[in-house]
């Protein structure tokens, strides 16, 4: 795992050194164990690496034999041993071991096609010298970063925004429009990020910079033409045989590294699983680890235990406080690069450091099994909406309400009249293709009344969610309802958020790479080919996968009931921890300065937090939501240090 | 206390912003002024403001949903209250 940059200068000026140099520096924390960069006229790459496989031989920038072709590259391709297999019978010769030369020969022979052939998660740059053409691509879900720029005649791109900034004469200001959709998606949509001027490149998109001209090529899209409903009970074998008999071999080539891998345990099904698959395959004794928390209403400390005991991992945990996500959080902004509304990445931040402390580069972990195969409350939500709409009849439908959230107390502590309205059943958007989220974004959308007037009228309220509209597949009216909020979830908030914000920032932020066996594009596939109802069977969530699971994981966790990972949320901030920070970025001058927020409303939210009284979803999302936003403008925008902790760094450059 | 009712409302719900987007008679609802957990702060603060005793089966729009029925509510118990 690591970090990657570099330019090209559309106008033909040389590309500098010391800017390539000054770039990669900002992400030596994604790559501490060597940088490097290469220059080829008016063309630069850096590299700052974190050596995991061929620790010897894999050094970048890398090329091929004769040179013609230059790669930067962050991530894993975990086929890639069998690629270079057939590679070779094509007559390629390699000089290392590494998957990076892998890419490089695939690309000779594939061209922008080598990526269909990849299973991994990546984003890379090919310098290539006889086309002149600047080659990028981001893996399938968007586990890797990738952002780009256009700036004074050049094309500017990195692992991260810092690296970015860090090349002169790159602006450096919010773009209002991404920061507004963060208040509404709980992050932004690709290209647009919370920076103006800097886009993402989309995952499962590559691009192609030739000269000024930037073209975007999509190359994978999940798509849903699901199976035909009737199962009886031998094909639901086949379909559980065949779902295990993936993941198994998900794990398996996750596995391959030259530094041992760890496992993140959360006490739930995904992590629980794909521990027991671990298990399965390695001899050497196991290192897990986890987040507790003091807070019972977050900690799952009882079944993490209990699935270390079922499964003899060694295992450590760190036991996260208010306090610790208050101190910590600026730190987790920096990583971020974007606002976040909840907490919950500053664990992670912490989880990190304690793997890193502990001598680990690597670990896998369960992400991505709730969006693939139908776990997360959201599609239930949507389901019992439905039916409720569909059975006026049904005496059932107030004890369906009942059945959701059921780790959320001023959910079951409501009336049967309160619930209904909080779930939207009156609301008459069955046809709406949103029918899912809207509940949700509707909810966070009411966080523009912390908005100031001024920027009310630069963002005018996007209530059509034309940003999400516009990249809807053509397909998508065709499928199951289940699979829209499936697609909503894995196309936006799992790569805008869950895999970012909350995974490889806060992974990387101390040099952890993580690895997702559910979201090996086979698995994915399988998944979305799935019928419906054995994802979740009535509101039995993630059914099929409880299948797999039997045997392999305690009783007690193959059906306890979802519980998404949550943190302390608002009142973290109330801790003395965070006193420091919190009155320069929310006095009311640097509001009214920064502009973004109304300053007598976030005082009077703050004031409710302090009076104890904040304990709805809007004031726990408005207070991290402005905090978070502050601490970027503060160290993104007013004030921006150029951090130059350079490694001892290799520059090749091409003469000619 | 139907502007104490409706002061609570804009601070604690709106923190201050459009006290006048909204009329007495209209639901707090629909006008997407209350949360799941608003329900709860609203009877917290008739709890202490008011020494309301108030049970889960009071937990209803037609009883909390608007500046009116708040304050027909209050009262109601209020008047409860005294008689008793």
């Amino acid at each position: 795992m690591c970090g990657i940059a570099g330019l090209l200068n559309a106008d033909g000026n040389a590309a500098e050194p010391d800017v390539l140099l000054r770039m990669i520096s900002m992400l030596r924390h994604r790559g501490p164990d060597a940088a490097g960069v290469h220059v080829d006229r008016n063309v630069g790459l850096a590299h700052a690496r974190l050596s995991i496989i061929d620790l010897s031989g894999g050094a970048q920038p890398m090329h091929n034999e004769d040179q013609s072709l230059w790669i930067t590259f962050n991530g894993e391709i975990f086929n890639y041993l069998e690629l270079r297999a057939d590679l070779q019978k094509n007559g390629h010769t390699f000089a290392t071991r590494s998957d990076t030369e892998v890419i490089l020969h695939l690309y000779e022979e594939k061209g922008p096609d080598c990526v269909h052939h990849m299973n991994g998660q990546w984003a890379f740059a090919i310098w290539d010298c006889k086309r002149q053409t600047l080659f990028l691509s981001r893996d399938r879900l968007g586990v890797r970063p990738l952002f780009y720029t256009l700036a004074n005649g050049a094309f500017v791109f990195g692992s991260e925004i810092k690296a970015i900034f860090a090349c002169p004469g790159v602006a450096r200001e919010l773009d209002l429009t991404g920061l507004d959709e963060v208040f509404t998606y709980w992050c932004t949509v690709p290209p647009r990020t919370a920076f103006k001027g800097i886009s993402e490149l989309p995952p499962g998109h590559s691009m192609v910079v030739k000269g000024g001209a930037v073209t975007t090529l999509p190359y994978w899209e999940p798509d849903y033409q699901t199976e035909p409903h009737l199962v009886d009970a031998v094909k639901e074998r086949d379909y559980a045989e065949e779902l295990l008999g993936l993941l198994i071999d998900a794990v398996r080539i996750r596995l391959r590294s030259d530094v041992p891998v760890g496992a993140y345990l959360s006490g739930g099904l995904d992590s629980t699983l794909t521990t027991a698959l671990i298990k399965k395959f390695t001899d050497a004794p196991l290192r897990t680890f986890s987040v507790t928390f003091a807070d019972a209403e977050f900690d799952e400390s009882l079944y993490q235990r209990e699935a270390v005991e079922f499964l003899h991992t060694n295992h450590q945990e760190i036991r996260c406080s208010a306090g610790q996500i208050a101190e910590v959080f600026p730190s987790v902004i920096w990583h971020a690069e974007k606002p976040v509304l909840r907490t919950a990445p500053a664990p992670l931040f912490l989880l990190s450091r304690l793997v890193r402390e502990s001598g680990y580069k690597v670990v896998i972990t369960g992400e991505g099994s709730d969006e693939i195969l139908g776990g997360y409350d959201i599609f239930k939500e949507a389901k019992i909406r439905r039916f409720w709409r569909a059975r006026s009849d049904s005496k059932l439908r107030p004890l369906l309400l009942k059945r959701l959230y059921p780790y959320l107390h001023n959910i079951q502590n409501q009336s049967d009249a309160y619930r209904k309205a909080f779930f939207h059943i009156n609301t008459t958007q069955e046809a709406e293709p949103f029918f899912s989220h809207i509940p949700r974004w509707q909810l966070t959308a009411k966080l523009r009344t912390f908005f100031s007037a001024d920027m009310l009228a630069q963002t005018s309220s996007d209530a059509g969610y034309g940003a999400v509209r516009r990249c809807l597949p053509a397909a998508y009216s065709t499928w199951d309802a289940f699979c829209q909020a499936q697609y909503l979830e894995i196309k936006h908030l799992l790569p805008g958020y869950i895999l970012s914000s909350q995974g490889d920032r806060m992974a990387m932020a101390h040099s952890v790479e993580g690895r997702f066996p559910f979201l090996d594009y086979r698995v994915v596939e399988f998944a979305s080919r799935l019928p419906v109802h054995l994802k979740m069977k009535v509101l039995n969530e993630k059914y099929l996968l409880k299948q797999c699971a039997e045997g392999l994981v305690p009783p007690s966790i193959q059906h306890r009931h979802k519980q998404p990972y949550r943190a302390p949320e608002g009142l973290s901030f109330m801790h003395p921890s965070a006193r420091d920070y919190l009155e320069d970025v929310l006095s009311p001058a640097q509001l009214a300065q920064d502009g973004i927020f109304d300053p007598a409303a976030v005082a009077k939210l703050v004031a409710k937090f302090r009076s104890g009284a904040a304990i709805g979803i809007k004031d726990n999302m408005g207070l991290v939501g402005i905090i978070s936003t502050q601490l970027l403008l503060n160290q993104f925008v007013n004030g921006f240090e150029a951090r130059n902790t350079s490694h001892e760094t290799r520059v090749t450059q091409v003469c000619h | 206390m139907r502007q104490e009712l409706r002061k609570f409302v804009i601070d604690n719900f709106l923190y201050g912003k459009n006290g006048d987007s909204f009329a007495d008679d209209e639901s707090f609802l629909e006008k997407g002024i209350i949360d799941s957990t608003g329900v709860l702060e609203l009877v917290a603060f008739l709890q202490s403001r008011y020494g309301m005793t108030i049970q889960d089966q009071d937990l209803v729009p037609e009883n909390l949903d608007s500046i009116d029925n708040l304050v027909r509510f209050a009262e109601m118990r209020i008047f409860e209250k005294q008689v008793q």
